[in-house]
């Protein structure tokens, strides 16, 4: 038996390394809002995350995976242990991280609060989810709700008394919002009621808070009935499960329900629902339909919520990378203990066989987990360092972080969800037939992880915002940008010695992209365009993040190691970079070679034919 | 002033796996995560809920260590100690050194009670409080698992091999802490913050007149001996056969 040992959640030298010696966060302290900071604080609110992560996250992720969500007359019972992690969470401040000072907050940077987060989602991704989507949706009421409702749940949220949801889909509207069918009638007091159904509810509803605050996207009926098309009809509504007591009358239950309780492959500790608004089940001042105010203007619902998305999607990447990297950990451990089989030619049969990381193709499967996770962790921070510029930095800065964030998200959310993915499967298979038995742990990463290329905007998606939306926006003005990023890396490891090779296969890729792009932006059929977008965005993100790879390769040329620890640190920082782009980065030619020309293969392929 | 002083020893923390340095002069502490000694946690948490049930008026947290040692203090105050004092050392430091400074601390601070935990996980010595409580000339109890405060008198629930003994002691007075005390508060975000801005004095031996003298000499570090391939027997009598030849029955 193994556990989920909590000294394998995370690398806190990773960590160390990527916010300060590559991102240098510490310089963040220049600005007013983080003045307050220093190394010694940010790293102290590391901390308490990593220890609150080992001590209350950790020890509950398998049984919290067994114990599944139970709904019990009309409603949803969690595992026992899942309240007071969230608890000693809340309590630690954590919720309230990035808030201001005066919110109870810490003012904590993003992209230190996005790291310590990663330490929640490695320990039990199933019971983060809800503290995850509360603090999404505290900052969008934060961002768009009138004062007054932002008085009345905000604190308590970040209290950790009332957690939140986002409502989207529907059981016909999934990645197509347009179709959401959720009816929001105005009222003559202000309010609207809400009647419709919601799937795929996380933190639909649980024991674990006093009150449950969801964001709800709904259209608003013309004056004849009928609803708005497209998603420019779609407002945003705050619906609580637990109406404000009133008048001296006491708290009334709101006219929301649980209709059921899906029953998914990971995250089990979330209980996901199916939600019925305004089934008339219950009868708030004596009518049916589920009583709801409206945040930010009519219409502009979707703009709410996507003013969060890029935060979301980091998150998600997050979430993906955590996994990854916790399995990497576990099967590094595993790999290093656990003795089987001899080195090749040894015929001699010596008394003990050998640690499984003497085999050469043992190793391999470890290094491609590290390059997959340290890679993509160095994409998610880098991301979220973005937001931080975006929201602090100079005029100028603020523009160029936003341009880069919107242009990157996609890849933050969809690289990590594919190859930290990829990184578990790895794990199980360094484990052998012991990886696919429930005794260990990395077959739970594995299905844990296996939601995030599906939720936030799945795979496809991502893709067709990449090459559809992202690398067009402002002329192309955010391509630019990271060209301008990219070549510099490029340039100044041209010129280390030994590394010219290596650069120059990056190089070769990154120019082959920039062709493939020029060449698709000029089809006028976004059919056509659109057609091959996955390898699209496959090629794109792993010229990003081999990108990511030589920096953190340049970073090690400049770093004073103290230590021998240190010097093997570095040089295996090194050692993978080199990997990532003899191994990885040729599969960028592959990928591309479906795009100018696009081919045609998967648009001519015919219903029937299958 | 009802002053309450905690010690805080900065150690490796309780989940990394020490290694034995090659040449067998000490344990491997480079890049190695360092804590406060999970016992101190638990008498500093012991001496805040004293503080915020009224029965003290201030909690100083004092070490013995490296600059560095800073940063556990820092925890500390970000836990709710009033202030810190480091004396600062860049050796290890004996159990009767440790007491010695202790013992002036508390003469110098005028304290009321010093807890500190029963043992260090690093060293396991197990001797500080019980030194110092004897240098310093005042009662002691060890190994508390429940604490109470009546009035000048200390009510205190030991563990001890048979079970559990109480005993009552006049302060000042000195209680080394165990596990089963409490469970220590996390460091709360805001409050990392709040304790950049409280006190912390750093010191010399010197400031306490005390002169650290090395008593022991450590020869060599060792690892345990790794686990030897066991043997299967057929039968109890044969178990009972072996262990004779090994002496052990």
């Amino acid at each position: 038996m193994d556990g989920h040992v909590p000294a394998r959640l995370m690398s806190r030298r990773d960590l160390s390394f990527l916010l300060h010696e590559w991102l240098g966060v510490a310089a963040l302290t220049a600005r007013p809002r983080y003045a307050d900071h220093s190394r010694e604080t940010l790293d102290a609110a590391l901390d308490t995350y990593e220890r609150v992560a080992a001590e209350c996250f950790a020890p509950h992720h398998r049984a919290a995976d067994v114990d599944e969500p139970r709904l019990v007359n009309g409603e949803v019972k969690v595992h026992p242990a899942i309240g007071p992690a969230l608890q000693a969470f809340s309590d630690s401040g954590l919720m309230a991280a990035t808030q201001d000072a005066a919110r109870g907050g810490m003012q904590l940077p993003f992209v230190v609060e996005r790291a310590g987060m990663a330490w929640l989602f490695a320990a039990n991704v199933g019971t983060a989810a809800y503290p995850m989507l509360t603090i999404a949706n505290v900052n969008l009421l934060l961002a768009y709700a009138d004062p007054a409702l932002v008085e009345r749940y905000v604190p308590d949220m970040l209290a950790g008394k009332v957690f939140g949801t986002m409502c989207l889909s529907e059981p016909q509207a999934g990645s197509s919002l347009s179709d959401v069918a959720t009816r929001a009638l105005p009222q003559p007091d202000g309010t609207y009621r809400l009647h419709g159904n919601k799937m795929w509810i996380s933190a639909g509803d649980h024991d674990l808070s006093a009150n449950i605050v969801h964001l709800v996207l709904a259209k608003i009926p013309a004056a004849e009935g009928a609803l708005p098309a497209g998603t420019d009809g779609l407002s945003l509504f705050l619906v609580p499960k637990w109406l404000p007591a009133h008048g001296g009358a006491a708290a009334e239950r709101n006219d929301v329900t649980v209709a059921g309780l899906n029953h998914k492959l990971g995250y089990r500790g979330t209980a996901n629902c199916v939600l019925n608004f305004g089934e008339g089940r219950h009868t708030p001042q004596g009518q049916a339909g589920a009583v709801g105010w409206r945040v930010g203007a009519e219409g502009r619902g979707l703009a709410c919520m996507f003013h969060m998305m890029n935060e979301a999607r980091i998150g998600v990447g997050t979430g993906a990378v955590a996994l990854g990297y916790t399995g990497y950990l576990h099967a590094l451990h595993y790999a290093r203990e656990r003795r089987q089989g001899r080195p090749l030619g040894d015929r001699r049969r010596r008394e003990l066989p050998v640690p499984l990381i003497e085999h050469a193709d043992v190793r391999r499967m470890l290094l491609a987990q590290k390059a997959y996770v340290e890679g993509g962790l160095a994409l998610v921070l880098y991301c979220a360092w973005l937001v931080d510029e975006a929201a602090t930095g100079t005029e100028f800065e603020q523009d160029r972080a936003h341009q880069l964030l919107d242009l990157l998200t996609p890849i933050a959310k969809s690289w990590p969800s594919q190859w930290c993915l990829a990184a578990n499967d790895l794990a199980i298979q360094v484990y052998g037939g012991y990886g696919y038995t429930r005794d260990f742990p990395v077959e739970q990463f594995w299905r844990d992880n296996r939601l995030n290329p599906i939720h936030e905007g799945t795979h496809g998606i991502q893709a067709l915002d990449l090459l559809g939306r992202k690398v067009v926006q402002r002329g192309g003005f955010a391509f630019e940008a990271l060209r301008a990023q990219v070549t510099a890396t490029l340039d100044d490891m041209q010129r280390r010695p030994g590394w010219a090779g290596d650069t120059a296969r990056l190089r070769k890729a990154w120019d082959a992209l920039v062709e493939v792009t020029q060449t698709l932006i000029m089809i006028d059929d976004a059919a056509v365009r659109l057609a091959n977008a996955t390898p699209y965005l496959e090629a794109f993100g792993h010229v990003v993040v081999g990108w990511l790879w030589l920096e953190q390769a340049r970073v090690t040329f400049t770093a004073k190691p103290a230590n021998a620890a240190d010097e093997a640190f570095y040089a295996g920082k090194q050692q993978t970079a080199r990997w990532f782009l003899r191994w990885e980065i040729p599969k960028v030619h592959v990928w591309l070679a479906v795009l100018a020309p696009p081919d045609p293969s998967v648009l001519e392929m015919q219903d029937a034919w299958f | 002033m009802r002053r309450i002083l905690v010690g805080i020893k900065r150690v490796v923390d309780y989940s990394v796996r020490v290694r034995v340095k090659p040449d067998g002069t000490g344990v491997a502490l480079d890049g190695v995560k360092m804590s406060i000694n999970p016992f101190d946690e638990i008498a500093l948490e012991e001496a805040l809920r004293m503080k915020e049930r009224g029965e003290a008026d201030e909690v100083v947290a004092m070490s013995i260590g490296p600059e560095e040692a800073q940063q556990q203090l820092r925890t500390a105050l970000a836990m709710g100690a009033d202030r810190a004092i480091l004396v600062k050392s860049d050796t290890a430091v004996e159990p009767l050194t440790a007491a010695q400074v202790f013992t002036a601390i508390a003469r110098a601070e005028d304290a009321r009670l010093v807890l500190v935990g029963k043992q260090a996980i690093d060293d396991d010595a197990n001797q500080t409080g019980q030194m110092l409580a004897a240098l310093w000339g005042r009662p002691q109890a060890t190994f508390a698992s429940k604490v109470e405060v009546l009035g000048e008198v200390l009510r205190v629930t030991r563990e001890v091999d048979a079970g559990l003994e109480t005993l009552e002691i006049d302060l000042p007075a000195v209680v080394t802490v165990d596990l089963r005390l409490n469970e220590p508060r996390y460091v709360k975000l805001p409050d990392i913050m709040k304790a950049k801005k409280k006190p912390l004095d750093v010191k010399s031996f010197a400031d306490y007149g005390v002169e650290p003298t090395e008593r022991l000499k450590v020869t060599l570090y060792v690892a345990p001996a790794t686990r030897s391939k066991g043997i299967m027997v057929k039968s109890v009598a044969e178990l009972v056969d072996v262990l004779k030849k090994k002496g052990l029955a």
